[in-house]
């Protein structure tokens, strides 16, 4: 009797009843549902999402604190919702640590108008700064080693979709996280493997880039 | 700067990579293999890592982004006299800053770089363990306390000093035989 519509589970989000596919993470499911949630190093599919921007907040009944929707998976009977007062607050402090870091230089950067950093700031309603929270630059502007993309480290947010992808497509990541800390930042591989895949063809990573910190060149 | 290897580092390199045949092909190692290459070569150049890359089989960017998290990597030659100046407490309070900018200053280098010629490197360090010299700095193993800015010109005379002497001593046995 096992059938597609034996997954389908009742839940509610935000009062309403809304039926879904069980075990699928909440926020894919929200999203498909028309209920926004900010979020920003979730890429649809994966398998075990790093959670790292902390921005994809929700708030599920019986759990006392707020949770990260991208690694909250779907059970029957959960009541979810995605405003409340908790939940913009880590919200709002997330979106300022990850301004705190970022250069912001809305009028010159490739990116502005369709960055998600702008984008979630309107719907948190915040400015675009970091206060409280110092600003914290790196000293590198920007990595032009790699024959295909530039990379600029203080528009990057470190939200790991390019590792992501890149490993994704590859078998192996090419690039991948360097440092730590405030320090930390994209390190490129050269030289250039010969690949089955070679980067000319993919940029995945560059496409996939919501901050305009990797840009083909 | 980038340092290419000395004759010498090649040498060393060659003997770690003796011995990482003696690690098992399982990626816990990597870490202890990272510390045995430091411990041979003294810093971490990019041909080591990329040995131990090779052996395990994982993808060159993943050694670099275990290597560069860990402070106790580097990926800078230390030079022949490696400058240690304490930023411990007591010496923070009598102004070691100071201390580290005369040094970086005399040497054109930054805290955490060699000198071209590989003579000199300047790092921190936080406590040597004798607060009652402080300011202190470390040259080597000497240790020099109660700094000012005018002992650090001092030093490096020092250094030379024993360098010619050594120097001398060393040509006057050679005429000797």
């Amino acid at each position: 009797m096992a059938g597609p519509d034996m997954d389908m589970v009742e839940i509610v989000i935000n009062g309403k009843n809304i039926s879904v596919k069980a075990g699928r993470p909440l926020l894919e499911t929200c999203l498909s549902n028309g209920i926004y949630i900010p979020n920003l190093c979730h890429v649809e599919g994966m398998t075990s999402p790093p959670a790292s921007c902390r921005l994809c907040f929700i708030e599920v009944e019986g759990i006392p604190a707020p949770v990260p929707s991208c690694v909250t998976t779907v059970e029957p009977g959960m009541v979810v919702s995605t405003d409340t007062a908790a939940v913009r607050k880590l919200q709002r402090t997330a979106l300022k640590l990850l301004l705190s870091v970022h250069d912001i230089d809305c009028r010159n950067c490739p990116v502005n108008r369709k960055c998600p950093l702008q984008q979630i700031a309107r719907f948190l309603k915040i400015g675009l700064k970091s206060a409280p929270f110092e600003t914290r630059l790196k000293k590198d502007l920007l990595d032009d080693r790699h024959p295909f993309f530039n990379y600029y480290p203080n528009r990057c947010v470190l939200c790991g979709r390019c590792v992501y992808l890149c490993h994704r497509k590859n078998g192996y990541p090419k690039i991948s996280f360097a440092g730590r800390g405030f320090g930390a930042f994209i390190r490129i591989d050269l030289p250039l493997p010969d690949d089955a895949v070679s980067c000319h063809e993919c940029r995945e990573c560059a496409t996939s880039c919501p901050v305009a910190a990797l840009r083909l060149k | 700067m980038v340092y290419g290897l000395t004759p010498e580092e090649k040498e060393k390199l060659e003997r770690f990579k003796t011995k990482l045949s003696t690690f098992e092909k399982n990626r816990k190692n990597l870490i202890p293999i990272l510390q045995s290459a430091q411990q041979e070569i003294a810093y971490l150049p990019g041909q080591a890592l990329e040995l131990a890359a090779g052996h395990l089989d994982i993808p060159i960017s993943e050694v670099y982004g275990v290597a560069t998290f860990y402070n106790q990597f580097r990926f800078i030659p230390p030079g022949k006299y490696p400058i240690k100046i304490c930023l411990g407490t007591a010496c923070h309070i009598k102004s070691s800053d100071i201390i580290l900018e005369n040094f970086e200053r005399k040497l054109g280098i930054k805290e955490g770089q060699t000198t071209e010629d590989r003579q000199f490197s300047v790092e921190r360090v936080a406590c040597v363990g004798c607060c009652a010299l402080a300011p202190v700095a470390l040259v080597g193993d000497a240790l020099y306390g109660k700094m000012s800015p005018s002992k650090v010109e001092g030093i490096f005379t020092r250094i030379q000093v024993e360098k010619e002497m050594s120097l001398r001593v060393h040509s006057e046995n050679e005429s000797n035989q």
